[in-house]
């Protein structure tokens, strides 16, 4: 018996490995460390790692190929655009996670037990939430550079597993917390299901589980085509729900209300953007050629989730609620770059993962910022006259959601507007229709939070503003920034972008 | 040199110099920002003044690439029509901080905020006109609703938040259509050698006609809610009812002209076939607006609620004139929205004294107001007959204009449209009467006269009326050969005179 050993290509994968190697770190500083500087080294070896892996991937990024991981894993344009996005959101959003004032102190302990009580009079405050985003970043990291069937299923998990226990470490309102995490992992689990079945199928029909593999048995023709239709289908399940598109998006308002806000925020980003840059490799690559077997359902979906998570956007009277389902509208604007399947498209849908992940951490941080005497108000009611309270919070959180309803002279304007072109000229014009019907609609609620906070005088309620600390202001300061350099001057990123994106097969 | 950008930059150097300003040093930031405001105007009177007005091009034309990748330029350039309405907002900004010198103190903000925000909207108001890229256009008239709508909800009286929010849902919506436009307009002209969004290129696009009917309507609603005409008109009477007064003269008096502006300017050029496909629908569109605008004006009981349905009549004038397709009319048409501007703003600032000093806006609390206030009663009955077009004003002579221009291609439409004249003077004359005229109403005694700011305000207004009234040759040896050039480019001629009215 010969041993072949395996070719890694390390330095493409280092990114990933920094990530993983510090996720180890932090286990090993958590068992450790003293309880009154885990804190601060547990942030130092999060923020380092996710340095360092930026850092490489910047060295890396012009490169091509095929072979990483014994051709498990790809790298190529699109990959290093979209790691780099995953990285650069992380980032911020460790920021926010760095606040502890989210997160249980012992998540262990029953919620209300003495267990609980002892731990938080000792200020023993627990901090494995850095190694499981950690962990959770660099299945990320792996989705969208997934090369075959399996890799792409262990990177689903890997990414999918330490959300399921982030959502469910919230400091107040524990049980709503567990609640949304066992939600989260249950409907995980069947669309997890879901996604096998799919790769199972696409196994049967192509005799094998590499992209390159099913790619060459659509384009070959002479399968059993049934087999690859069911096989698509069940895949895109399994996708459709990561990325929270209806009729797989009942998770998510559960899942972004319970969960811990800063949490809520690296979850609604980054993982659209792991979710979206698998997909788009997906289709782009491996279906490219069966087009004309899922274009028109993935339009449908498209047009369904941007009219629904907009409409019942507008009854919602808590914030990350809202937020949920206006995430869910956008997942259906990002569809039709999807379904536009070709350059424009994809250029598009990556300056629009990042612009949107930006816009989402920012509107999420605002969140963490309105308090009462009890933690953060979500209730939209308390959020009048916000604009006199805190002018910074108010004035961030209204230019957010100018974004997210794509006014011009913010980055979700020139975002909408390149994925629409795209679509268009694809010939998606219904999509198109559609997406611009549903903008319309979701102005509305998004301008009536902003005459909440402007427009209406406060009640006095205890709710007030607390910044908690530079970190969260810097990820408030940094999101509006980016948001507002994108929309007037995007002809950079959008030039780096194309010229960057070109997916290798 | 680069006029139209030096003239965007000037109110936003305003503003920046505004907003260093501690918050008390109020009366600083109201003579910084009229300081700005006049050297704006005098910029642009500079500008006038070394514009061909025989070259139909666009000029003092700038071109800078803004986002390469999708073909789009930071492009600026003006014709005539683009120009006079900069010289119409221009003026007005300052008239406005002069005339509105204490509207902001009632609002929600700082009085800083206030003129920074009125600064910040001028130089959106130059750029949309300015703009000869779509996308830039696009861009500005959208951006432009945000100021607006944070000057009525923060600053107006009544209903502020809920008008600001419709005028701003109408805007977004209009908008939104043209969005679709515009992207359509951007894939084809990528289909057609490379994409663009010059204006002058998009205008040789080939395109099937079904394509353009569906295009040329994305632009025209958009426009028609902006300007606005019958049946998307609802917001403007809100709108302008809860805004100060100032507000609302820059709302009617320049925002709803980028409609009518984009309706030349983008239906007309972009879509000649189209237009002339709907133009007999647009023109009974027009023809009601006149006449249901008139009614609802002479039903009115609140004074500004009543100027605000003048406008939608007055609207309906300058619609009618741009799609009547004769040069005389859209002279007309280009005309009125200048003369508009001034005969608004005079009755709109006037009424807003009257409000301010009586704590009231309905026309029924005034009377007697020439006994008591003589001064103001003369400027505003004065701004009133401008209002209704008498002969010697400015806006008699674009209404005539407009009239015999459509009247040579659309004879019943103008015959209609006349009796818009007469039921102005009813709506115009009834409320002068009940609130000039008459007995002094209790509680009216003690009203004060215009001061000398107020007269220094209005009086540049009031000139501005009476002199294009009595001699408009100026204004129209400007606008003439514009109009001229986009009903030749339309491949209209003018109906010869001989046969007019068959």
């Amino acid at each position: 018996m010969t041993f072949t050993a395996p070719v890694l290509s390390y330095s493409l994968l280092s990114p990933m490995l920094f990530l993983l190697a510090g996720a180890l770190i932090g286990v090993l500083v958590e068992a450790f460390v003293s309880k009154a500087a885990r804190p601060a080294v547990q942030l130092t070896v999060t923020l380092g790692a996710l340095l360092l892996a930026l850092m490489q991937l910047w060295q890396i990024r012009g490169e091509q190929s095929l072979t990483a991981a014994m051709g498990s894993v790809v790298f190529d344009g699109p990959a290093a655009l979209l790691q780099a996005s995953i990285l650069i959101i992380a980032m911020i959003s460790v920021f926010l996670i760095a606040d502890g004032e989210h997160f249980a102190a012992l998540p262990a302990a029953l919620p209300g037990s003495e267990e609980e009580r002892q731990a938080i009079q000792s200020g023993n405050q627990i901090t494995e939430v850095y190694p499981l985003t950690l962990f959770a970043v660099a299945g990320m990291l792996l989705f969208p550079v997934a090369n075959d069937l399996i890799t792409l299923f262990v990177a689903l998990e890997m990414l999918s597993l330490p959300l399921y226990l982030m959502a469910g470490l919230s400091r107040r309102r524990r049980l709503a917390s567990q609640e949304a995490a066992l939600k989260y992992f249950l409907l995980g689990a069947f669309s997890s299901a879901f996604f096998l079945f799919g790769a199972a199928y696409l196994y049967g029909f192509s005799g094998s589980i590499s992209f390159s593999g099913i790619r060459q048995g659509i384009v070959g023709g002479g399968g059993n085509d049934v087999l690859l239709l069911i096989g698509i289908a069940f895949l895109s399940i399994g996708l459709l729900f990561k990325v929270g598109a209806v009729p797989f998006h009942a998770w998510s308002p559960d899942v972004y209300q319970g969960a811990p806000t800063p949490v809520t925020a690296f979850m609604a980003a980054a993982t659209k953007i792991a979710a979206f840059g698998a997909m788009l490799r997906i289709y782009y690559t491996v279906f490219a050629n069966a087009q004309w077997s899922w274009t028109p359902v993935l339009s449908g979906i498209a047009i369904v989730t941007m009219l629904l998570g907009s409409l019942v956007a507008i009854t919602q009277r808590d914030v990350k609620r809202m937020l949920a389902y206006s995430s869910i509208a956008h997942a259906g604007f990002l569809l039709s770059g999807v379904i536009a399947l070709n350059k424009a498209g994809l250029d598009a849908t990556i300056f629009y993962l990042f612009a949107y992940g930006i816009a989402t951490v920012g509107a999420f941080a605002v969140v963490t910022l309105v308090r009462d005497s009890s933690g953060e108000v979500t209730d939209l009611n308390r959020w009048r006259g916000l604009g006199k309270r805190s002018p910074f919070a108010a004035t961030s959180f209204a230019l957010f959601l100018l974004a997210f309803a794509g006014i011009p002279l913010t980055s979700g304007f020139i975002g909408k507007f390149s994925i629409f072109s795209a679509a268009y000229e694809s010939g998606a014009k219904g999509v198109v229709l559609a997406g611009v019907l549903s903008s319309a609609i979701a102005a509305f609620f998004y301008i009536r939070v902003i005459v909440l906070m402007f427009f209406t005088d406060a009640t006095e309620d205890g709710t007030s503003v607390e910044i908690p600390s530079i970190l969260t202001r810097a990820t408030v300061v940094i999101a509006a920034v980016i948001t507002v350099a994108l929309g007037v001057y995007p002809a950079p990123l959008l030039n780096f972008i194309t010229d960057l994106a070109i997916f290798i097969r | 040199m680069k006029w139209l950008t030096l003239l965007m930059l000037l109110p936003l150097a305003g503003a920046a110099i505004i907003s260093m300003l501690p918050k008390s040093m109020e009366k600083a930031a109201k003579q910084a920002a009229l300081g700005t405001s006049l050297v704006v105007m005098a910029a642009t009177i500079a500008m006038v003044v070394r514009f061909q007005r025989d070259n139909v091009d666009f000029q003092f034309v700038e071109k800078y690439s803004w986002i390469p990748s999708f073909g789009i330029n930071y492009a600026l350039g003006v014709d005539a029509i683009a120009l006079v309405l900069i010289l119409l907002s221009t003026i007005l900004v300052p008239v406005v901080v002069l005339a509105g010198w204490n509207e902001a103190h009632g609002g929600r903000w700082s009085v800083k905020t206030f003129y920074i925000l009125i600064l910040v909207l001028e130089t959106m108001m130059i750029g949309v006109f300015a703009a000869t890229d779509v996308f830039l256009f696009y861009v500005i008239f959208e951006a432009m609703l945000i100021p607006v709508y944070f000057l009525i909800g923060g600053y107006g009286t009544g209903e502020r938040a809920a008008a600001a929010v419709k005028f701003l849902i109408y805007s977004l919506v209009g908008g939104l259509l043209m969005l679709a436009s515009v992207i359509a307009l951007y894939v084809m002209s990528g289909a057609q050698g490379g994409h663009t969004f010059d204006i002058n290129k998009l205008s040789e696009l080939q395109m099937s006609s079904t394509t353009q009917n569906l295009l040329f309507l994305g632009f025209f609603i958009a426009f028609a809610i902006k300007a606005p005409v019958w049946p998307f008109h609802t917001w403007l009477p809100d709108a302008a009812k809860s805004a100060t007064p100032g507000t609302s003269v820059l709302l009617l008096g320049v925002l709803d002209k980028v409609g009518t502006y984009g309706m030349i300017r983008f239906c007309l050029t972009l879509f000649p076939e189209a237009s002339e496909t709907f133009t007999p629908i647009i023109l009974v569109l027009a023809v009601i607006s006149i006449i249901y605008g008139a009614f609802l004006a002479i039903g009115a009981k609140d004074i500004k609620r009543l100027i605000a349905y003048t406008s939608i009549s007055h609207f309906g004038f300058i619609t009618m004139g741009i799609f009547a397709m004769t040069s005389q009319a859209q002279s007309g048409a280009i005309l009125y929205m200048f003369n508009h501007g001034f005969s608004t703003a005079a009755l709109f600032l006037v009424a807003g004294w009257m409000i301010s000093r009586r704590g009231s806006s309905t026309i029924s609390d005034f009377g007697g107001l020439q006994r008591v206030t003589p001064i103001m009663a003369w400027t505003f009955f004065l701004a009133g007959l401008s209002s209704l077009a008498l002969p010697g004003l400015s806006s008699f002579v674009s209404e005539f204009l407009v009239l015999v221009g459509t009247f040579t291609r659309y004879p019943v439409h103008a015959i209609i449209a006349t009796f818009g004249i007469v039921l102005a003077a009813l709506y115009i004359l009834i409320p002068v009467q009940i609130a000039l005229h008459g007995p002094t109403t209790p509680g009216n005694e003690e009203l004060k006269d215009l001061n000398l700011r107020e007269k220094l305000a209005i009086a540049p207004v009031i000139a501005i009326i009476v002199v294009l009234g009595f001699y408009p040759a100026p204004l129209l040896k400007v606008i003439n050969p514009a109009a001229s050039h986009v009903i030749t480019q339309m491949g209209f001629t003018d109906p010869a005179p001989t046969n007019g009215g068959k």
